[in-house]
């Protein structure tokens, strides 16, 4: 990929450097390759009715923009003002006292100041100000404020393109900003005027017209499905017959589609599987609801929606009790912190209860949706599941905390004590990089594109120093975690900064020790690599 | 985006280099990619981009490399069906360089 070799990557940030200019004397923003995603092609802007669909070029001087862009922008900031009271309170309320500045993994990573969330931010905030405030109006810079030209235009692209919408800078700042809504509506207003990126209304499209991020049309999903299946006999002897678009059945299951594409999700697809497999559950694939993700979301509100909404259009037409969510990141924020938002209490399923334990998932009460870690969790607390650990012995795990399941959610616990139980070497990274506190991935929010690699190394160096750290300290070999874009992340992150260390999702370990009814002798883990003590010599 | 002319047409790649219109797909357009890579293209290259094109054409996706290394064991035997093999041929990797001739899409989403 051509990337300069870790310690020279890393060698030339400082983060105590004072910028020679003032932040506003700095346009243009220059447009360093492996620092950008590409841009957004015509097609799939039309395909979702997205405006000024066009194929667009972040390089080219000429972004081909509609003639009254200005207005436009100008236009979306006020009717976000008036729509979301949040944003207007997060405009105002900054007093720029930098509690945030050092805890964005990008500007660690970086040492760009414009990486710090607060001049983040204040890119947006310059432009507000200059048209909805009496200081800005009168005072112009002096007042914090700035015009809006095409050079501020590209500036706010290139950076709200560098936010992966973590919101670890919320959880230090004293007012509680929330830097990631901020960047939510800075790419609205850019969505505006279809300044989107490729990776991301990629996605959008193929999700809108097959269910999915990947574009999996039925048939492909289900032969993907049944490809697993034989290697799961190969494995534990185990025929599994799994069900899809099963009307009736008590349960809709709903995983990223990464999880049916791509190495490892691929593992802890099988282990989703097996563990309902071995359960007995009631349960259904849909090949229309086929994707827990949603890069809509990474567009516009109202795009999130109408990619969200399918996933209950499904569970009406299929009949189903309740929803449970695979092990997905943004899924889970949009699903905890949005959905009741946008569509109110669900009043066609029924509250969730496990099936299995007759715990009934309170929390669940009004969206209907239960997390497959407290599904897990719960099933373990009962002692139904039969555990051999020694055959995860050869891992030593520590766990990332996804983002938006961390701190979107407040999921802390479950995966945790899933991982105890199925694994004997399990070790945590320093407080301050786990919890609440967890350090992106560096690819969040749409940014795992390739294009955007040296970005990502970068991005993600506070999450794999702590990860060599316990890798040094005391051998961990397993990076584990509950999110699609993670498991896809992490492991080119893990071989730039970390090699010798693997990546999985935490149903993988699980199907790996369970030991299921009938199963026979195992000789091989998920991977079909040989168990510990099974290696040929 | 840029645009190659080859055998008199204009043909539109993405940045990285993937046809943008499928039907603009040749095998002699693939010799021609390949070369621009300093590869030439032999049976065994070939062995797998028809592989995924015959993969394709059914599944409108290119296939998971899982699928992909199976498959060339299937057919042709296990000193094809691995990754180290497909590496050699393909040193940027199967996924991209291999779909890339065979002028695949290359997946985006969670991957």
């Amino acid at each position: 990929m051509g990337l300069p070799r870790p310690e020279e990557l890393i060698s030339d940030v400082n983060l105590k450097k004072m910028p020679s200019k003032a932040w506003m004397d700095t346009l243009p923003v220059e447009f360093k390759p492996g620092f950008y995603c590409y841009g957004a092609k015509g097609k799939n802007l039309e395909y979702v009715g997205f405006p000024n669909a066009r194929d667009f070029h972040v390089t080219d001087p000429d972004w081909k923009l509609p003639e009254d862009w200005k207005k436009t922008v100008i236009e979306g900031i006020k009717q976000r003002i008036e729509r979301f009271r949040t944003f207007h309170v997060f405009m105002d309320i900054c007093v720029r006292c930098g509690a945030c500045a050092d805890k964005c993994h990008f500007f660690i990573g970086t040492g760009d100041p414009k990486n710090m969330p607060v001049l983040r931010a204040e890119l947006l905030r310059s432009v507000y100000r200059k048209y909805f405030t009496s200081s800005g109006k009168i005072f112009g810079r002096n007042g914090g404020a700035r015009d809006l030209d095409l050079d501020v235009l590209k500036e706010l692209w290139y950076y709200f393109y560098q936010c992966t919408e973590c919101r670890r800078c919320s959880l230090f700042c004293p007012y509680g900003i929330d830097t990631a809504e901020i960047t939510i509506i800075a790419r609205e207003l850019l969505n505006l005027l279809g300044l989107n990126t490729d990776w991301i209304s990629g996605p959008v499209a193929n999700c809108y017209r097959t269910g999915n991020h990947l574009g999996i049309e039925p048939h492909t999903m289900k032969s993907t499905l049944e490809f697993m299946c034989n290697d799961i006999e190969d494995i534990t002897g185990i025929r599994i017959e799994p069900p899809i678009n099963k009307k009736g059945a008590e349960i809709l299951f709903v995983t990223p589609s990464g999880d049916l594409f791509a190495d490892p999700g691929i593992y802890n697809c099988m282990g989703y599987l097996m563990l309902f497999h071995e359960l007995g559950l009631d349960y259904t694939w849909s090949t229309f609801a086929s994707e827990g993700g949603n890069f809509g979301f990474f567009t516009s509100l109202e795009m999130a929606k109408r990619l969200h909404s399918k996933i209950y259009e499904e569970a009406k037409r299929l009949g189903v009790k309740w929803i449970l969510g695979g092990e997905c990141g943004h899924m889970w924020r949009v699903w905890h912190q949005y959905h009741n938002t946008w569509f109110g209490p669900v009043d066609f399923l029924e509250e969730p209860v496990s099936p299995i334990t007759g715990t009934k998932f309170e929390h669940a009460k009004s969206n209907k949706i239960v997390h497959i870690s407290e599904f897990t969790a719960d099933l373990i607390k009962h002692g139904i599941l039969k555990f051999d650990k020694s055959r995860n012995d050869n891992l030593i795990v520590t766990f990332h905390d996804s983002c938006n399941v961390s701190r979107g959610m407040g999921m802390f616990e479950e995966p945790r004590y899933i991982i105890k139980n199925v694994c004997n070497h399990f070790y945590e990274m320093p407080d301050e990089t786990i919890r609440e506190q967890t350090f992106c991935c560096g690819s969040g929010s749409g940014l795992n594109a390739g294009e955007i690699m040296e970005q990502r190394m970068r991005g993600g160096f506070p999450r794999a120093n702590a990860v060599r750290y316990v890798h040094e300290k005391f051998g961990v070999n397993l990076l584990a975690n509950i999110c699609a874009i993670d498991r896809a992340a992490l492991p080119p992150l893990m071989n730039y900064w970390v090699p010798g260390v693997r990546v999985s999702g935490v149903t993988e370990l699980v199907a790996n020790a369970m030991i299921m009814k009938g199963e026979k002798e195992r000789e091989m883990n998920l991977r079909m690599e040989p168990l510990p003590g099974k290696e040929v010599e | 985006m840029a645009t190659i002319e080859f055998k008199g047409k204009q043909i539109e790649l993405d940045e990285d280099g993937y046809i943008q219109n499928l039907d603009d797909w040749s095998p002699e357009l693939a010799e021609f990619l390949a070369q621009g890579d300093g590869i030439t293209l032999t049976e065994q290259h070939w062995e797998v981009i028809n592989f995924l094109r015959d993969y394709y054409q059914k599944y409108q996706i290119a296939p998971m490399i899982k699928i992909l290394v199976k498959e060339m064991a299937k057919a042709f035997g296990p000193d094809k069906g691995n990754t180290k093999y497909l590496y050699a041929l393909f040193p940027d990797g199967p996924a991209k360089q291999a779909c890339r001739y065979a002028g695949l899409p290359k997946p985006t989403g969670c991957v």
